[in-house]
């Protein structure tokens, strides 16, 4: 019984076809939604002494940016008679996705995939593949 | 301002210069004449120096070594037992995941760090034992462990009287904690006068000691190890400087960032060569290491054959550590500051760690690299010295630390910019027009310093960074109670649990 869709959302195409297949799905299962949207962040990358003086004014325009992105969508679905919550973190993307599904024991991870066969993004690894291989729940990769 | 703008904005104001100084070969001994006056009489107070039996000890080196010892008493040795607390911090174990993309413990201390990781611990060190011998090493690495507890001091008190400004960014650094803290304590004339030579004094420090000084190091670097005096770069230190005046205004001008990123990417990675090179060149001759520290030892209390006895050694140990890791200077201050902290003595935990990755791990590195190659009575001294030193194991290893002495350069340019812009801004306030003329001014300095031999005007601006220490030193003393109380405070809530482990 899959209680909690987790969908990795950053408003690209590929993510909002994750979204529209998690809506439809959860709908007809009567379960919720949770909408993550992860800026990507480590905290060991160099900052030059100027970034790290303007880092918390710019980390909040990008919050504020990321909100602007998830909230409306989650609006739209809460009017079309879901349950529908939303979270914006720093990190890791697949890293954090792992951990909030560690949080909700009945949920499946859904994530969309740009849909390149480029060799080169294949070894590189894309959050789909790491997910796969970390995630403590099931996950759909949306084509 | 783009690039291509920015690129002929410095072509047209250096041209001019440049063509002057080609076509007058006497322009250097012009400014020289002009500015060695003024520059012997405030160089000559800033190291004013006694002697003591054969040797001349500058009073601004016993003046910052005080201040690190009379620290380390003060907080009982804060710099050993708080070790742990430290690492733990720069680890991430008390960063609260909420937190997460705001600058971590880690970010704050790598930037430091590239600012005082540089040719002091590869030229000054090689300075030190060839005059002071191998005993040398041993004061050397004393004064770096007392000048953990300075910074511990000007870092936590950099973090507390920050001042945050409208646009969410912050300022900080001895100017402030000097004007505010001063003010607190009822003296707020005292403290601004203070702060004002302190800012002053980090602008000149910033123009010379932080830019002109690196530009022309780094220039001859380039020129000797591609021939010396036969070489292409033998006359053209004003190509260098072109080059890295533009590269520097990219950045700092041009707001291009990826260029830092990618020399502060090398960087580590050069120092992590230079620390693995003389690994291997110890560890092969593991032989001679015991003899090594007996020589360490024994020259560090007997002061055999140098010029000066034991006190010859202790004063040029002293001097390379207080110049290397610029504990008291309060440098270190400005960019500890702009941290998102909510317990400033966090900053002074993880700042003591510079002293000793900067003094004991790496200046001590290069010394026991050149007691154990056996160079130290080539007769050479300076980068020569140490280069002479790594060569006996890696015929190619000149070649990789001209690179990194560039790349050292390039990244004690940058940051000290930084320093410079904060001081200017103290000055006269935030001001994009004020600070335009600031950064290229900046530029414009990197091509003088590398393309004249101008020894006045580097000697001049070099002891303004010395300079720096005196109201900051001052500082320290009179805000020593406030310090602790921060500490006190913090280390209750350690124990009691409000400040919590998340990891």
């Amino acid at each position: 019984m899959i209680k909690t869709y987790i969908v990795g959302y950053d408003g690209t195409k590929p993510s909002q076809r994750a979204l529209e297949f998690a809506a439809k799905a959860a709908k007809g299962r009567g379960a919720d939604v949770l909408v993550v949207h992860v800026l990507e962040w480590s905290p060991y990358s160099f900052l030059t002494m100027e970034e790290i003086a303007e880092r918390h004014k710019l980390r909040e325009k990008e919050v504020i940016r990321a909100r602007a992105e998830v909230d409306p969508v989650c609006e739209k679905l809460c009017a079309d008679g879901l349950k529908v919550s939303s979270e914006v973190r720093y990190g890791d993307p697949a890293e954090i996705m792992c951990e909030i599904a560690g949080k909700h024991p009945e949920s499946i991870i859904v994530v969309g995939r740009k849909g390149t066969s480029n060799l080169a993004s294949r070894f590189m690894g894309t959050l789909g593949i790491s997910l796969i291989q970390a995630s403590p729940v099931p996950v759909t990769v949306v084509p | 301002m783009s690039i291509t703008k920015l690129g002929a904005a410095l072509m047209a104001v250096l041209t001019p210069i440049l063509a002057h100084a080609q076509a007058a070969p006497g322009i250097d001994e012009t400014i020289n004449a002009a500015v060695a006056p003024v520059s012997n009489f405030i160089a000559g107070i800033i190291f004013y120096s006694i002697p003591i039996g054969d040797v001349a000890f500058p009073l601004i080196v016993g003046w910052l070594i005080a201040a690190a010892a009379i620290c380390s008493f003060y907080f009982g040795f804060i710099q050993f037992r708080g070790v742990k607390h430290s690492l733990d911090l720069v680890r991430g174990r008390y960063s609260d995941p909420n937190d997460a993309g705001e600058v971590s413990h880690f970010q704050a201390l790598a930037t430091a760090l590239s600012a005082t990781v540089g040719l002091g611990n590869i030229a000054g060190v090689a300075v030190a034992v060839s005059i002071g011998g191998p005993g040398a090493t041993f004061w050397m690495i004393l004064a770096g462990l007392f000048g953990m507890a300075s910074k511990f001091t000007e870092c936590t008190l950099g973090v507390k009287f920050r001042r945050e400004n409208a646009d969410g960014t912050i300022s900080g650094g001895p100017m402030y904690y000097l004007s505010r803290g001063f003010a607190e304590m009822g003296k707020p004339g005292l403290g601004r006068a203070l702060a004002a030579i302190f800012a002053v004094c980090c602008i000149g420090g910033a123009i010379g000691g932080g830019n002109m000084f690196q530009a022309n190091q780094a220039a001859q670097q380039i020129a000797n190890v591609t021939g010396g005096e036969a070489s292409f770069f033998a006359d053209k230190g004003w190509l260098i400087g072109l080059v890295l005046a533009v590269v520097v205004g990219m950045v700092i001008l041009g707001g291009l960032k990826s260029i830092a990123h990618v020399t502060e990417k090398i960087v580590p990675f050069m120092a992590i060569i230079y620390v693995t090179a003389g690994l291997v060149i110890i560890f092969s001759n593991a032989d001679k290491i015991g003899w090594a520290f007996g020589q360490i030892i024994s020259g560090a209390f007997t002061g055999e054959g140098v010029a000066g006895g034991v006190l010859g050694a202790l004063i040029q140990g002293f001097k390379r550590a207080a110049f290397s890791n610029e504990a008291g200077i309060g440098s270190a201050a400005i960019a500890h500051s702009a941290v998102r902290t909510k317990e400033p003595v966090t900053e002074g935990y993880v700042a003591l760690l510079e002293p000793f990755i900067d003094t004991v791990v790496i200046c001590t590195m290069t010394a026991l690299v050149i007691v154990v190659s056996g160079t130290l009575d080539s007769g050479l001294t300076g980068v020569e010295l140490t280069s002479a030193a790594f060569a006996t194991a890696f015929p190619w290893f000149p070649i990789v630390l001209a690179v990194a002495v560039v790349l050292f350069a390039f990244s004690t340019m940058i940051s000290w910019s930084y320093y410079g812009l904060k001081a200017t801004t103290y000055l006269f306030g935030e001001n994009k027009t004020v600070e335009n003329i600031y950064k290229l001014f900046f530029c414009i300095c990197v091509v003088i310093g590398a393309s004249m031999s101008l020894g006045p005007v580097i000697d001049f601006s070099d002891s303004m960074i010395f300079a720096m220490a005196i109201p900051n030193v001052i500082g320290l003393y009179m805000l020593l109670p406030v310090v602790r109380r921060e500490l006190v405070q913090y280390q209750a809530k350690l124990a009691s649990g409000e400040i919590k482990r998340f990891f």
